[in-house]
């Protein structure tokens, strides 16, 4: 493996608030590598997003990281510590520089009273040394690449004059335009009818053959990962509890969480099968349990040990790991753990 | 299917009217163009469709929550035989008991300055259904143990909850009343799917062991195929096909039906089935275009579907489609 794009170690993040610290994050690790695709799964409040947040250190300003917490990127030859980054002009390398994002509602993240075009050439002007002409024209041509037809008139129109999947094409087009090396993609599709749905991911993978960027792609559907990802990362209340190929993390889920959540899809093939659901709900962030965080809704809890220390990571197969002790086989892991 | 339906929905149309214009024609709508129905009694009925397709407002026009432009809906439970579409108003309230919908995002689905024993019991008051708070307290209590929240719950306030049960206290609020007929307008799109799963299994086992009818409006199919018996598939504001569950799952006669089964993304990685590419966005319900809906996106269009509208039949035994070339298409 190359060595890696983007490099994510022990990153805790909590959030001050007035009912106290509220643990988003919990030390968090994973890299990677130029033109991969990764895919990002978890529930509502599992903290995908924040994490993806902090790499652009787009965190609202009461998120507190802990000291040790470290992201570095890999960009034009230079590795760059995100978190020395502080200066609005610093800040530009993984604000649109080199990482780029694109949000799940399009219609809240382009400005309302601003047209399409002028959002686009102003980035580009931001990021490179492009006159408007040049920026204009290249819009334009981002814009066809995209699929939207007309595009010299669409580039003069506002937001609300685009549908749902125009307005998330021109989010990609408008990301893709300065040239990221890494794409967030933060459900993308999340807010799209399932037709619109295919015609997005379609254009992804076209565009991603083409640019070659890595890609960090967000989603709680596990169907639209397997269709896109390369890796997967599942997260639970702050914490990626197995990582592995799409293909080990979905035909041999080791955690129990993720063979949970593959159960309780309801799928086309197998109709047959009643839903079984992950029992109990999500805990609030406000009280994570203690131990293993997944403990008080599963089925394979052993009790005195899930309850008490943390699993550590452990890896089953090559690139194929696991925060579990039932996965481990329910013996060893204890002594790496933390108290 | 035997017996009569509980809902029949006969050439339903919902116009919605746009303002004047100071010159020329106003403009309508068309959310809803002629639709005809039957939804059997203790059925779970499924609709799907894409956002725009009107399936919000075919739950809503049969819930006379929606106005009716055209057509009549028959509602008849064993008990009453209503006409929705010119109901007065004494039996209107009367419907309202036996007819209850649960909306989709359940954040804001409940007030917050109310205790869920209030919500839960809201609809009993207004309706006057109960002559005492002891007798009121006692129904609350009953459905609440059925939709599993316990008695602790009743006190608190709709804050405190996640968001699965949230969906499960709206879903006693739907309950309480005792009503013949429920509409699920996206009842599950706004949670996770671990709860999902659990959410579906309550509703589920509830309309059966109450014997309610059910019209579960979706557009998730692999939702709708493991909940539904029979499915119902809407675009622009007609039916383009229905059929039994397991009939329209194991064959699609019409080429939405066949596109919208193909852009589920399969969880199999190296399943590299394309989607049926639909160019382009669901049309504007306000100049829908001519003949056949959905020529305008069907990879299968012939000269004929842009001038004739297809007729709506029954292909095979309670299999029904709206397409010209049913038959000859190979889906």
């Amino acid at each position: 493996m190359s060595s890696p794009l983007i490099k994510v170690e022990n990153l805790t993040l909590r959030f001050k608030t007035d009912e106290g610290l509220i643990t988003a994050v919990d030390n968090v690790s994973f890299e990677l590598a130029p033109g991969e695709i990764m895919g990002l799964v978890g529930e509502s409040g599992s903290g995908k997003s924040v994490t993806a947040k902090s790499l652009m250190l787009l965190n609202p300003g009461n998120a507190v990281y802990s000291p040790e917490s470290r992201i570095t990127l890999a960009a034009n030859g230079k590795t760059v510590d995100v978190f020395n980054l502080k200066s609005p002009r610093e800040l530009k390398v993984v604000r649109g520089g080199a990482i780029s994002m694109i949000f799940q509602e399009p219609m809240a993240s382009f400005a309302p009273a601003i047209t399409i075009g002028d959002q686009m050439v102003e980035q580009l002007q931001l990021h490179g040394d492009m006159s408007e002409r040049q920026a204009k024209d290249f819009s334009i041509e981002m814009l066809e690449r995209v699929g939207i037809s007309d595009a010299g008139t669409r580039f003069k129109q506002y937001a609300f004059e685009f549908s749902g999947g125009m307005r998330q094409r021109a989010m990609i087009a408008m990301a893709l335009s300065t040239k990221p090396k890494l794409l967030i993609a933060d459900e993308p599709t999340t807010a799209l009818d399932v037709t619109i749905q295919a015609q997005v991911i379609d254009l992804m993978k076209d565009l991603i053959a083409e640019f070659g960027m890595a890609i960090l792609f967000i989603t709680h559907d596990l169907g639209v990962i397997a269709q896109t990802a390369d890796r997967v990362a599942v997260m639970y209340l702050g914490n990626i509890v197995e990582t592995g190929s799409v293909r080990q993390v979905i035909r041999e889920p080791a955690h129990p969480y993720t063979q949970g959540l593959l159960h309780a899809i309801p799928k086309l093939e197998h109709l047959d099968e009643p839903l079984t659901p992950v029992p109990g709900d999500i805990p609030s962030p406000l009280d994570r349990p203690s131990g293993c965080v997944f403990h008080t809704r599963c089925s394979q809890m052993i009790e005195g040990k899930c309850d008490t220390s943390v699993p550590a990571v452990t890896t089953l197969t090559e690139g194929h790991a696991a925060s579990c002790f039932v996965a481990q086989g329910g013996t060893d892991g204890e002594s790496e753990a933390l108290a | 299917m035997n017996g009569t339906p509980l809902i029949s929905a006969k050439n339903l149309s919902v116009h919605y009217g746009l303002g004047l214009k100071l010159f020329g024609e106003r403009q309508y709508v068309r959310a809803i163009e002629n639709v005809s129905l039957d939804i059997p009694q203790g059925s779970f009925f499924g609709l799907v469709g894409e956002s725009g397709s009107g399936k919000t407002t075919f739950g809503r026009a049969i819930l006379r929550a929606a106005p009716i432009t055209k057509g009549h809906i028959n509602y008849n439970d064993g008990e009453v035989d209503y006409d929705v579409a010119t109901i007065g108003k004494v039996d209107l309230k009367d419907y309202r008991k036996r007819s209850q919908l649960i909306f989709q995002d359940p954040y804001a689905a409940l007030s917050p300055r109310m205790t869920v024993r209030d919500i839960i019991a809201e609809p009993l008051e207004v309706m006057g259904l109960t002559s005492s708070r002891a007798e009121t307290d006692e129904r609350v209590r009953e459905i609440a143990a059925k939709c599993r929240l316990n008695l602790e719950h009743l006190r608190r306030f709709p804050h405190a909850f996640s968001g699965g049960q949230r969906q499960r206290i709206s879903i006693a609020r739907a309950l309480v009343c005792q009503p013949k007929f429920l509409v699920a307008d996206e009842s599950v799109a706004a949670l996770d799917v671990s709860i999902q799963a659990d959410i579906l299994n309550l509703l589920k086992s509830l309309t059966e062991e109450l014997g309610i009818t059910f019209l579960f409006i979706s557009h998730d199919l692999s939702v709708v195929a493991h909940v539904c018996d029979h499915v119902s598939v809407m675009y622009l504001g007609q039916l383009v096909e229905l059929a039994p569950t397991r009939k329209l799952f194991a064959q699609s006669l019409h080429p939405y039906t066949a596109a919208l089964f193909s852009a589920i993304p399969s969880l199999d990685p190296d399943d590299h089935h394309k989607a049926i590419k639909l160019e382009g966005e669901i049309p504007s319900p306000l100049s829908p275009p001519s003949g056949c809906r959905f020529h305008t996106r069907c990879s299968h269009v012939q000269a004929r579907c842009q001038k004739e509208k297809p007729e709506w039949r029954e292909l095979d035994n309670e299999h029904f489609v709206a397409c010209h070339f049913a038959e000859e298409l190979n889906l």
